[in-house]
């Protein structure tokens, strides 16, 4: 059986996500590097797998898919049985892992994502990092994560006693907060979050990012 | 058994959304209107439902839920045997291109279409103004999602195949509003495959009895 083909770019974000979810499932793949730099995501090759031009996409056989919180469900949910669990047992719990990964994807991400964009990329292309929008984001992200304090002083992970796609989902973007963008006080200065930070950015898979 | 509760307002979307995907699949359900003008859903009773003080939020015997989008997938799946059939598919890769369309609303739709109806609709109730601006470089960013749309629509009846699904009924709210009620008809109405969809999908009886709710009150 043909390897699965992750088409990114290994500092991505999203990329990073599907990765780190293939790798927890333990599914062998190939990552086929898009240069962003060069421009090659919003060529007719590439926007023949993603039309909107971005990454990541990925092959598996005759299917082809993108978005990259859309990818994880799917290999959790055809690698059911191999490495870990990643979606609840039953429709309740599932539901659960659903909520707090669209919480993710709806609160925590965009002003998260907005940091890492005005601290990475902004210089890049030439520009200045526009402190005032740092700010105010990093003040919308201690907002959520207020939230998240308050649910992780009762459940060990987000969705319930188990690791789930909805803390998965948060990896590539914290990492880069706390790392690459000198924001590590919002985790540390909150108790379970911080915990909750300690246990899943220490799984195996993810140490080896 | 006790019905399930859905605490919102049904002008608004994400509460539409739900309310839809409960006609869809035939469950009864009561709403409980919350008080937002008083500050309700910012007080500790609705806080205790949905921590983030957003609507709606759920009510399933033990279960509470909130975000709308979790919800509905929640709805399609325990009720999986009853009402319109498939919304996530039949088979693991359907429901993959179900989830990726449904993605691709949350991520590439949604943000424009609210920032359209926040200037248009939500400023000027608030006492506050439209920056026409914003409201140009929305309409851009639409248009070229569009764009992407009127292409996957021309090769397949729905966003993730040939049936209608949670990707497609995820969107109706905010079609609605831009059909009707911020002036953005045009966006729709001049893409012949998008607009043949909306048509398609704004008739089923599930979502006209929505519809008819789906008015912003007056100042």
């Amino acid at each position: 059986m043909a390897m699965i083909k992750v088409h990114g770019h290994h500092l991505s974000t999203a990329t990073r996500l599907v990765l780190c979810c293939l790798e927890e499932k333990q599914v062998d793949y190939e990552l086929a590097f898009v240069d962003l730099s060069a421009g090659d995501h919003k060529q007719p090759q590439y926007l023949a797998l993603n039309p909107f031009g971005v990454v990541p996409s990925i092959q598996d056989g005759d299917l082809t898919l993108f978005e990259s919180r859309a990818v994880i469900k799917y290999l959790a949910t055809k690698y059911r049985g191999q490495g870990t669990e990643l979606l609840g047992n039953n429709v309740s719990e599932q539901a659960l892992v659903d909520q707090w990964c669209e919480v993710e994807g709806q609160s925590f991400n965009p002003p998260a994502s907005t940091i890492l964009f005005q601290t990475f990329v902004v210089p890049i292309k030439g520009g200045r990092t526009d402190e005032a929008v740092v700010k105010m984001n990093v003040e919308k992200v201690v907002k959520v994560l207020d939230i998240y304090e308050e649910r992780l002083s009762k459940s060990k992970y987000l969705a319930g006693d188990f690791f789930s796609l909805a803390d998965l989902q948060h990896l590539p973007c914290t990492e880069y907060l706390i790392n690459g963008c000198g924001k590590g006080d919002v985790i540390s200065s909150r108790k379970h979050v911080k915990a909750w930070w300690k246990d899943i950015s220490s799984r195996p898979v993810e140490e080896s990012h | 058994m006790a019905k399930i509760k859905v605490h919102g307002l049904p002008f608004s979307s994400c509460t539409a959304r739900v309310l839809a995907c409960l006609n869809e699949k035939q469950v009864e359900y009561e709403l409980i209107p919350v008080n937002a003008r008083a500050g309700d859903h910012k007080k500790p009773q609705y806080l205790s439902l949905n921590p983030f003080g957003l609507f709606p939020a759920l009510e399933d015997g033990c279960l509470t839920l909130f975000e709308s989008r979790a919800i509905i997938k929640y709805l399609a799946k325990k009720y999986e045997g009853q009402g319109c059939p498939n919304l996530l598919g039949s088979t693991v890769e359907e429901e993959a291109v179900v989830e990726q369309w449904c993605e691709v609303e949350s991520h590439h739709f949604n943000p424009p279409c609210y920032a359209l109806v926040s200037q248009i609709i939500i400023n000027p109730l608030k006492g506050g103004t439209t920056d026409e601006a914003v409201v140009e470089s929305n309409a851009e960013k639409l248009s070229r999602v569009l764009d992407v749309y009127e292409d996957r629509l021309s090769k397949s009846k729905y966003l993730a195949g040939d049936w209608f699904s949670l990707a497609d009924l995820q969107h109706m709210p905010f079609l609605h509003y831009l059909v009707n009620d911020v002036g953005k008809a045009t966006l729709i109405s001049s893409r012949k495959h998008v607009n043949a969809w909306w048509e398609d999908i704004s008739s089923r009886p599930a979502w006209k009895k929505i519809a008819v709710h789906m008015k912003f009150p007056s100042k």
